[in-house]
């Protein structure tokens, strides 16, 4: 538990960071988890193929939450080149949690990855493959 | 507090799992999506790969021949166990969502036409929603459903109007969420006057109380082995015998014919038509245990048993701050389950926490989406109880959530 659920984790689920709504935005993506209704909508402004600014809203457990704050402190000022190859491993690392062996609890802290990887790929009208999203 | 009319204490020793040495046991309190296994069922599964094993119904050898009486030996148990009027009217399934789609494709093929309604409720398990929307597309029935009120009872004022048209009142026993009992005799009183047909699912009925279908007078009843003490892979079917005999097949193979030309076939008599292919030999054998294990105790005695778990269990959580539990006041009309809402707090955030602290809950929408909508959440947290279950188990799931409210506070 102290793992899962460390101080970093509840820091983050309690006062989330970039939590809100960019209007207007280059890029909105929304996605979510039909198994507990978890959902994450990452909204992103983009600048010279850099990403500008960043925003999250959503409802979930405290992971996909603070998954979702801790990546988007990540996603200021990066390329879009290198959204392309942040992966979970990356975000994993980030977040700090033991996940390989609960697949379920996985599922939550990868929502935002999801909403950002299908969102970026959208705007920049490339396809997204399924091996891409593990 | 609580007088068990059985030795509870010895019922859990009877089962393997909760004996495993560990530094810190399980409170294992997710009884309604699986139960645990007593060693005589264990000890039966395993006996028949070791001692019996041929295919049932087709050697003339002895191993088959006696593959074959323990099969249907099974068969008999769960027929006497059910009140069943005939054997024959028990058909072995995968599961009960294998027994409402065989009902739903091989009678509503048959006998569902366009604007025809079929009658749900509100509170049902994916289950016994799905296959009768996938006949409702071929034949052009619809679908309707009975409303809850807010202590997650049926709303049964406007019964009458909601039975109008209605071919097929397809039911829960007893909600698998707010853990509901509810009232199917009367039910099945009411359908039968408009002429439509009853099925009672059974999932989390059979395994908890006496259901006797004939004294219910409904028409079909699903119900699974596995979560009734037996093996996953079995399930039952039970219907009224000239409703079977006047069905098609589910599905074609072997063992359901009785004659085959290239251009066709002439189908078995009930149950074997209704069990295409190889069935679950080992797996109806261990149910047939399991029966057996539950009819010795007793399911009176079992039912007076959780009747006063459930009592408990609302008692305890009604003492935990932010603690929403849904589902009907503790009473005759309750099973021993509550699915319930921190304030706050994610389900998943809460079992995850539980986990740590050895009990296990389920977390997440159980099947019943249509049902979280008229929750208005998106998920809940379940803990369900069984005969193995005790005061012990729960009193760990209230110290758990108080660790909960520790970290989330």
């Amino acid at each position: 538990m102290s793992d899962m659920y460390r101080d970093l984790i509840l820091e983050h689920h309690r006062y989330p960071h970039n939590f809100g709504t960019l209007d207007p935005h280059d890029v909105s993506q929304e996605e979510h988890n039909p198994l507990c209704g978890d959902r994450i909508r990452l909204d992103l402004r983009i600048v010279d193929n850099k990403i500008a600014e960043v925003a999250f809203s959503g409802k979930g457990c405290a992971v996909s939450q603070a998954a979702a704050s801790m990546l988007t402190d990540e996603l200021i000022g990066m390329d879009l080149d290198k959204v392309r190859e942040y992966g979970k491993a990356e975000l994993l690392e980030l977040i700090g949690l033991p996940l390989d062996k609960n697949p379920v609890r996985l599922k939550c802290a990868l929502l935002s990855l999801k909403a950002l990887k299908v969102g970026v790929y959208r705007y920049l009208g490339q396809h997204i493959t399924p091996d891409e999203l593990d | 507090m609580i007088n068990a009319p059985f030795d509870v204490a010895t019922t859990r020793s009877q089962f393997p799992i909760l004996q495993l040495p560990s530094e810190r046991p399980v409170a294992f309190l997710d009884s309604a999506s699986s139960s645990q296994k007593p060693e005589a069922v264990i000890s039966a599964l395993a006996n028949y790969y070791r001692t019996t094993n041929a295919n049932v119904h087709r050697g003339v050898y002895q191993l088959s021949e006696q593959a074959t009486f323990e099969f249907e030996r099974a068969r008999g148990r769960v027929a006497l166990f059910i009140n069943a009027s005939h054997h024959r009217e028990v058909i072995f399934t995968r599961n009960t969502t294998e027994a409402i789609n065989l009902v739903a494709q091989a009678w509503g093929g048959t006998n569902l036409h366009a604007d025809d309604v079929i009658l749900l409720s509100q509170m049902e398990h994916h289950s016994n929603i799905v296959p009768w929307q996938l006949i409702a597309q071929r034949t052009g029935a619809v679908l309707r459903a009975i409303p809850i009120d807010g202590q997650g009872r049926l709303v049964l004022d406007n019964i009458d109007t909601l039975l109008q048209g209605v071919k097929m009142l397809a039911i829960t026993h007893q909600s698998n969420v707010l853990g509901t009992i509810n009232p199917v005799a009367e039910l099945a009183r009411k359908a039968h006057a408009v002429g439509a047909l009853v099925l009672i699912d059974g999932a989390q009925s059979v395994p908890h109380m006496p259901v006797d279908v004939q004294a219910l007078d409904i028409d079909f009843l699903a119900f699974s082995g596995h979560k009734m003490l037996g093996p996953t892979g079995v399930g039952v079917l039970w219907g009224r015998k000239s409703l079977l005999d006047a069905m098609p097949p589910f599905l074609g193979g072997g063992s359901m014919i009785k004659t085959v030309t290239i251009e066709s076939s002439t189908y078995a008599d009930v149950p074997a038509r209704f069990e295409a292919g190889t069935p679950m030999i080992g797996e109806a054998i261990a149910l047939g245990a399991a029966v057996t294990y539950l009819m010795d105790i007793g399911m009176a005695n079992i039912a007076t048993y959780e009747h006063q778990l459930s009592g408990y269990l609302i008692e305890r959580l009604d003492e935990v701050h932010d603690v929403t539990w849904y589902g009907p006041p503790a009473g005759a009309d309750r099973g021993a389950m509550a699915a319930f809402s921190m304030t706050g707090i994610h389900p998943h955030d809460i079992a995850q926490i539980l986990d740590s602290e050895g009990v296990a809950v389920r977390a997440g929408h159980h099947c019943t989406q249509p049902l979280h909508v008229a929750l208005d959440v998106p998920s809940s947290v379940r803990a369900s109880c069984y005969l193995y279950t005790d005061t012990d188990d729960i009193d760990r799931l209230v110290r758990g959530l108080s660790k909960v409210k520790q970290l989330f506070g």
